[in-house]
């Protein structure tokens, strides 16, 4: 069955390793959701966190591909509901200085912060779940939306489990 | 001790035992090639870079050795892409060499310039562009670990021409720390426990041996566990040669160009045992459904490959020698009723195809050479109708060894991997099975079997034209013939002579016994042109 599965996987902070971990995804036919890099506290190790679409055996050959990639230190398929996943939400809608206070209230019911206000314009930033941030988007949709920028989804695990 | 990074690298292949390489040299290369001189390493300068990797594939194969190959940047490196996809297919330990631009000139397009680490990262198990002269030595020495351990395969070192003249700290104090990169492994003693569990209890076994048989050195104990428990094994392509071809349980090879035998007894056996093999498509396919109603426990050093191809009820991860000395302790000896055939020729080489006049049939020169060649003689093969009738026709001894390109397929294959063979085994005959098309893509060989004046016996299958592609258009294509035609081909034997080679052409049966004999006894690189009929097919209805 094709579901939404999300892989921790830490690799050296290397040059290409990137490239080689997105290379391998299209050779291999496997279809990336969401893709989110960062260096961990270890400067030599980074960690990149992959949101991958497919059934199984796909999200097992690619744990499998992965961990044949020397550069690629650790794997891990995160279980559902085991962990803590966010995405950042850049959005820019429009305002007229009558809409302002309406927009404002929306942003503050989903704890969301105004960071850019301009005469026409309101730019809202939302760290969420996908879920959360789609609804923000849905509401603020009429207003009209000018530009959005989102990065991919990012998540630790729930309770003491580390990837590390 | 100070030196430069390409004293640096030529220290390092002395190091780890490498008494030759493959290659031709370039511009950025040459810093490489001027320290090359003070070494003891002889070079083999091929005639095409492809045919670099070929030879280091056949060398590596032949001597337990990593192959290695070197080439210069920009087009030397890119001719290097389908040698190193070939070995990659086939996990064979190679290091290439390549040399590449200034550092600082990386990445504007400057001449022969050519991101070879992207373009071959499909294609290798690692790579590495060095741009600090301070890791060169770590990185080559690694270099050699990583392509010889665990899955075997091509590993690339791209070296700017700055980066080889610069100077280095060279200390001989490796320490191999990958982190993400392991190469030993412990046995699942469970799962092992499961394996015999099922094999004492099946009434039907069978082994499906792989490549990984050879490049693990298992070739005994398979043919301990096959004979003292009756279990029959079939082979792959990669695998011919783990047992001998006359021993009555081996059922020869699988897949679509195998033998009945093999392919009834992979589809009714209870229990299959896959050994060292990745089970390709042309093995056995998934969507045949042959893998199903059977316990199928499979033995790969590289856990990627369990469940990836076929699926799997008992994964057994690790190296296949270690793991079939556990599964030889635990199994019975049990009373199984025979239930395979053990007539393992190719049943329908009876089928009513008849040779016509001025040809020979490839099945009466193969069987003649395999029965007088010697019983260490060393067989390479190119890709086609050649292949197949070699891999099923040359009947073999575990001492013989088997040199193809399986994975990959690669035509021009076989003609430069008989050089690295014949280098590394001076003393052993090499014999090479060709075609007229695979024959002229790495024609410009036998320059390199000229100048290193080689005994190599080449025997070309002659039938005009692109054999295997043509059959399949006989059979699918409804003989509609599209491009496969060689009308015009040169007259090889006055080709050969050129370079200083004998030969002679077999057109009649009656003369097969003598030209063999004349081919096998005579000192140097001769060739034994076989005028095959077009219509000669390998698949047989």
């Amino acid at each position: 069955m094709e579901q939404k599965h999300t892989i921790s996987v830490l690799v050296e902070n290397h040059a290409g390793v990137l490239s080689r971990v997105a290379g391998l995804f299209s050779r291999r036919g496997f279809n990336i959701d969401s893709l989110a890099v960062g260096e961990t506290r270890n400067s030599e190790v980074s960690r990149i966190t992959i949101v991958v679409n497919g059934d199984d055996y796909t999200v097992e050959q690619v744990s499998k591909q992965l961990n044949k990639l020397v550069d690629v230190i650790k794997i891990k398929v995160l279980d559902d509901n085991e962990f803590v996943g966010r995405e950042l939400l850049l959005l820019k809608v429009k305002a007229t200085a009558k809409q302002r206070a309406e927009i404002i209230q929306l942003v503050d019911i989903f704890r969301a912060n105004i960071v850019d206000v301009s005469k026409e314009t309101v730019t809202v930033e939302v760290s969420a779940d996908q879920d959360k941030i789609n609804a923000l988007t849905g509401l603020l949709e009429p207003f009209g939306i000018l530009e959005t920028v989102r990065t991919g989804l990012v998540a630790i695990q729930r309770g003491s489990d580390c990837v590390e | 001790m100070i030196m430069s990074g390409a004293q640096a690298v030529v220290t390092i292949l002395e190091k780890h035992g490498t008494d030759v390489i493959f290659g031709y040299p370039g511009t950025a290369i040459s810093p490489f090639y001027d320290k090359l001189l003070e070494s003891s390493i002889k070079h083999v300068l091929v005639r095409y870079e492809q045919g670099a990797v070929h030879a280091a594939s056949g060398y590596a194969k032949t001597t337990d050795k990593v192959g290695v190959c070197v080439a210069t940047s920009g087009p030397g490196a890119t001719n290097l892409i389908t040698g190193i996809a070939t070995a990659y297919m086939d996990s064979v330990p190679i290091v290439a060499i390549t040399g590449q631009v200034l550092t600082s000139q990386l990445g504007k397009d400057v001449f022969q310039e050519a991101d070879i680490t992207g373009a071959t990262a499909p294609f290798c198990k690692h790579n590495y562009l060095v741009k600090d002269v301070s890791n060169l030595p770590r990185i080559v020495n690694e270099a050699f670990i990583l392509a010889s351990t665990g899955r075997p395969g091509p590993v690339l070192i791209d070296i700017p021409m700055d980066v080889l003249k610069a100077e280095v700290d060279y200390l001989d104090d490796f320490v191999f720390d990958i982190p993400g990169y392991q190469y030993e492994f412990e046995i699942d003693k469970e799962a092992i426990n499961k394996a015999c569990k099922a094999i004492n209890k099946a009434k039907k076994p069978l082994i499906i041996a792989g490549g990984g048989i050879i490049s693990s050195g298992s070739k005994e104990i398979l043919h301990k566990i096959s004979k003292e428990f009756s279990i029959p094994v079939t082979y792959t392509l990669m695998a011919k040669g783990c047992l001998d071809d006359t021993y009555d349980l081996n059922l020869g090879m699988l897949g679509s160009h195998g033998t009945l035998v093999a392919n009834k007894a992979v589809s009714q056996c209870d229990v299959l045992l896959v050994a060292g093999g990745r089970v390709g498509d042309r093995s056995m396919s998934n969507s045949s459904g042959a893998y199903l109603k059977k316990t199928v426990i499979h033995i790969d050093i590289d856990p990627a490959e369990l469940g990836k191809n076929i699926s799997v009820d008992i994964g057994l991860h690790g190296d296949a020698k270690d793991i079939l000395m556990a599964i030889y302790s635990q199994l019975e000896k049990i009373n199984r009723d025979k239930w395979f055939e053990n007539k393992k020729t190719v049943e329908a080489l009876d089928s009513n195809f008849k040779v016509s006049k001025g040809c020979v049939d490839p099945k009466d020169v193969l069987t003649c050479i395999a029965s007088l060649s010697d019983d260490d003689a060393i067989y390479t093969t190119e890709v086609g109708q050649n292949q197949i009738w070699a891999a099923n026709l040359i009947e073999l001894l575990t001492s013989n060894k088997f040199v193809t390109s399986g994975g990959m397929g690669t035509m021009g294959y076989g003609l430069p991997a008989s050089v690295g063979c014949k280098i590394g085994n001076q003393d052993k005959q090499v014999i090479v099975i060709e075609g007229d098309g695979s024959l002229q893509m790495s024609l410009q060989e036998l320059g390199t079997i000229m100048q290193e004046d080689l005994d190599i016996k080449i025997v070309l299958f002659n039938n005009s034209s692109l054999g295997m592609v043509r059959e399949l258009q006989t059979l699918k294509y409804d003989k509609r013939y599209s491009g496969v035609c060689l009308t015009k081909n040169p007259d090889f034997i006055k080709l050969f002579s050129s370079y200083g080679f004998a030969g002679s052409r077999l057109t009649n049966k009656e003369n097969i016994e003598e030209q063999v004999k004349k081919m096998l006894s005579y000192k140097g690189t001769y060739l034994l042109e076989c005028v095959v009929d077009k219509d000669n097919p390998t698949i047989y209805r």
